[in-house]
């Protein structure tokens, strides 16, 4: 759509979400430390208290994964618990880094990084090479819909023969990945060794092997889809979080739509729907408290005034009418189950999409996947803690959604205990599972 | 490596075309005040006229513009305030036409339900009032300035984090936090405390400032003030005591870092008066601020992880 190409933001994205993933004692820690120490954003102060806690541990250098082990169960087990959200910043773009743990039990927090990441780090030993942690790691990146990659294997300076360790382990990996349906060009592999910082900040002259650029040259320039791009570009997506009436005296009669465009763009004039009820109307100014706006993109948050008195509540979806997806109120979709008490058909819960909650009963359980093997097994009996599956849901209230691998921001919701209010699940609308199973990511 | 301290483009770019660093994270911390405005009964904004909450107040009254702020303010006064503070939360009380809750560590002194440590420090003992002036007012949603690069238990934190009835945080227990959907379920007596900066940084939030003109305290100005030395900070005199015997009581030019309690928080040497120049400091700053200036982080390895399992922010 040309039209939608035209509105595109046109400056450089300066801000990088990224998350780390990876198994156990493959040195995360300490590569999100030393990415930190090598950006300057570490001060004087933290870096004392981390020599002074590494002396205390009896370490002659100081340990960097200190720096970002805040918990006391942490520092104890030397071992990360859970997500951390990291800061740092270099002359060219701001990071945030979601650094998760790689403790199987930990699954869920590794989902929890990754599901708003545009670009994950995969760690890997060299010593080790691709586990099945790996494997299973990388199928969860794919059905999140991660766009982008860096296979960082770390410890390379431990190997007997790096540059075929390197090689080979890129090799396997990108086998890995091309089944995953991910393209090469989105893949970076780099070898490292986050203890000495080789091929972090600084080029590594012990790796001639390598010529490609360093860690952090990489998350510099690497490019970042915004979500009006890519080949699965969908029209405005706006989900109303709250009706603003002010009533008062300079302002008696305003009725804004309160919300942050989910997907595409809007520009005053726009024709758009009002879902799921279907009423049409247009938009005619895009407000903000610093003044109107011309156009307002994916990501940004804005109030839209609409043309008509309509009907318009917190939990509508207003939309471009061409291609605006169907209200439904039963659907297939995919979820990373994130609870210690398994799903059963029959279960209700409460379904958040959007800014609608609304009661839901989960169906069939149609197939579990095996990460490892990436096949599946059809009509299980429950769904397990770390479990990915797919599963029929109907709900009480219809939700507007698109496919996921349409659109990660319109097409994810949650599970919820409607009892203790517990996160349960994450959940892909439409089948994530034979997408990755094709191999066809977004 | 340098990192970009450059004043940004003044405001917000209304033919839509850009959208830096500083736009995302605003568009982000709008999205959250409108999602706890339509989910939750009665939240409250803890301010306690430092820059992170006068940040935080100040994106919250544009989240729901034209239309007045729909929560009321809170703030937990430990008696050790700098004057310009208080008068400062007062003034922007009336500009703005909020309600104000103030919950007074000194009533819970005068009474016997708290006592007075032994060095003084005031800010531990603000998790009782707290608590309370929550449970009193049934507040279901707590809205702190919190950053997650402030500290490393921080960093750990969500965006939404759940406290059981006695305000207690559970870092083993914490909800996955998936996407921009957050899930506020809580069961009665349970809240929510909600933190709508998390993604902002020390020097993010100085460019906010000084894109978006934010009025702030002015303690965070260059001024001439009557201080002492104490452990390397420079503290100001007051009802906390101080100077004793050995500490020189001398006029110098110094501004502060954070806002806290008056007898743990330090100002710096300072001749930055003005945004810019407080941008240029704080990116050449080696230390961070709390590092600088806060005493009561430097307890232990996990103060600020004690304090936030007891109910603290």
């Amino acid at each position: 759509m040309s039209d939608l190409h035209e509105r595109s933001p046109r400056s450089e994205t300066k801000l990088l979400r990224l998350a780390t993933a990876g198994s156990v004692d493959d040195g995360k820690s300490t590569l999100v430390g030393r990415l930190l120490y090598d950006t300057k954003s570490v001060l004087a102060d933290q870096i004392d208290a981390v020599t002074r806690a590494s002396v205390d541990k009896g370490l002659s250098t100081p340990d960097l994964s200190l720096l970002v082990d805040g918990l006391r169960a942490e520092r104890e087990q030397g071992i990360t618990i859970d997500v951390a959200y990291r800061y740092f910043a270099t002359p060219r773009r701001s990071f945030v880094l979601a650094d998760t743990p790689g403790h199987v039990q930990y699954t869920r927090n590794t989902v929890s990084g990754a599901s708003t990441a545009q670009l994950v780090i995969l760690l890997v030993d060299a010593r080790k090479g691709v586990i099945s942690q790996t494997r299973k790691h990388a199928a969860v990146l794919a059905l999140l819909g991660v766009p982008r990659l860096v296979l960082a294997v770390n410890k390379i300076d431990l190997v007997e023969d790096p540059a075929q360790v390197f090689a080979d382990i890129t090799a396997e990996f990108r086998s890995l990945t091309g089944s995953l349906g991910w393209d090469d060009a989105d893949v970076q592999a780099i070898p490292v060794s986050a203890l000495h910082g080789d091929n972090v900040a600084v080029a590594s002259d012990n790796t001639p092997y390598y010529d490609g650029p360093t860690l952090i040259e990489h998350l510099e320039s690497v490019p970042v889809d915004s979500d009006n791009e890519g080949k699965h570009a969908v029209g405005l997506r706006f989900p109303v979080q709250y009706v603003i009436r002010p009533r008062t005296a300079e302002f008696p009669d305003y009725r804004g739509y309160a919300g942050q465009v989910a997907a595409g763009s809007v520009v005053p004039g726009d024709e758009v729907v009002i879902l799921p009820s279907g009423t049409r109307t247009t938009v005619t100014r895009i407000d903000t408290a610093d003044g109107e706006l011309d156009v307002a993109h994916a990501g940004r948050s804005v109030t839209l005034v609409l043309a008509d008195d309509v009907d318009v509540s917190r939990g509508d979806t207003i939309a471009a009418p061409a291609g605006a997806p169907e209200p439904i109120d039963q659907f297939d979709a995919t979820v990373c189950w994130l609870a210690e008490k398994p799903l059963r058909p029959g279960t209700r819960l409460l379904l958040k999409h959007g800014t609608r909650t609304t009661q839901a009963i989960v169906g069939a359980l149609v197939e579990r996947l095996d990460e490892q093997e990436l096949t599946s097994e059809l009509s299980p009996e429950t769904l397990e803690l770390n479990e990915i599956g797919k599963i029929s849901v109907r709900v009480a209230e219809p939700i507007v959604a698109d496919d996921y691998t349409v659109n990660r921001h319109t097409g994810c919701f949650l599970l919820i205990d409607p009892a203790g209010g517990n996160t349960l699940a994450a959940g892909l609308v439409g089948d994530a599972i034979a997408a990755v199973e094709l191999g066809d990511r977004v | 490596m340098t990192i970009d301290i450059s004043l940004p483009e003044p405001r917000l770019q209304l033919d839509g075309t850009k959208f830096d660093t500083l736009d995302a994270l605003e568009s982000e911390a709008i999205h959250i005040f409108r999602e706890v405005a339509g989910e939750f009964e009665r939240p409250v904004i803890l301010f306690s006229g430092g820059k992170d909450s006068t940040v935080l107040l100040h994106l919250a009254i544009k989240a729901f513009w034209p239309a007045p702020l729909p929560f009321a303010l809170l703030h937990v006064d430990t008696g050790h305030n700098l004057q310009e503070v208080l008068d400062f939360r007062d003034h922007v009380v009336a500009k703005y036409n909020l309600r104000l809750h103030v919950a007074k560590v000194e009533d819970y002194l005068a009474d016997g339900r708290l006592t007075e440590r032994p060095d003084g420090i005031r800010n531990p003992l603000q998790t009782v009032p707290l608590l309370d002036a929550i449970a009193e007012n049934r507040f279901d949603a707590v809205f702190g300035g919190a950053r997650r690069d402030e500290e490393r238990a921080r960093a750990k934190e969500r965006i939404f984090s759940l406290r059981n009835a006695f305000g207690q945080w559970d870092p083993k227990k914490q909800r996955p936090e998936l996407w921009n959907l957050y899930n506020g379920r809580h069961s009665p007596g349970e809240q929510v405390r909600v933190f709508p900066l998390s993604n902002f940084t020390e020097l993010d939030i100085w460019r906010y400032i000084a894109r978006d003109n934010v009025e702030l305290a002015s303690i965070y100005y260059a001024h001439q003030r009557p201080v002492y030395q104490r452990d390397g900070m420079w503290m100001t005199p007051g009802v906390w005591g101080g100077p004793t015997e050995g500490e020189e009581l001398q006029t110098l030019s110094v501004r502060y870092r954070t806002v806290g309690d008056g007898s743990t928080t330090g100002a710096v040497l300072s001749d930055a008066a003005d945004n810019e120049a407080i941008l240029a400091e704080v990116a050449a700053s080696r230390l961070t601020e709390r590092g600088a200036t806060r005493g009561d982080d430097r307890v232990s390895e996990a103060a600020m992880e004690d304090r936030k399992r007891e109910g603290y922010f």
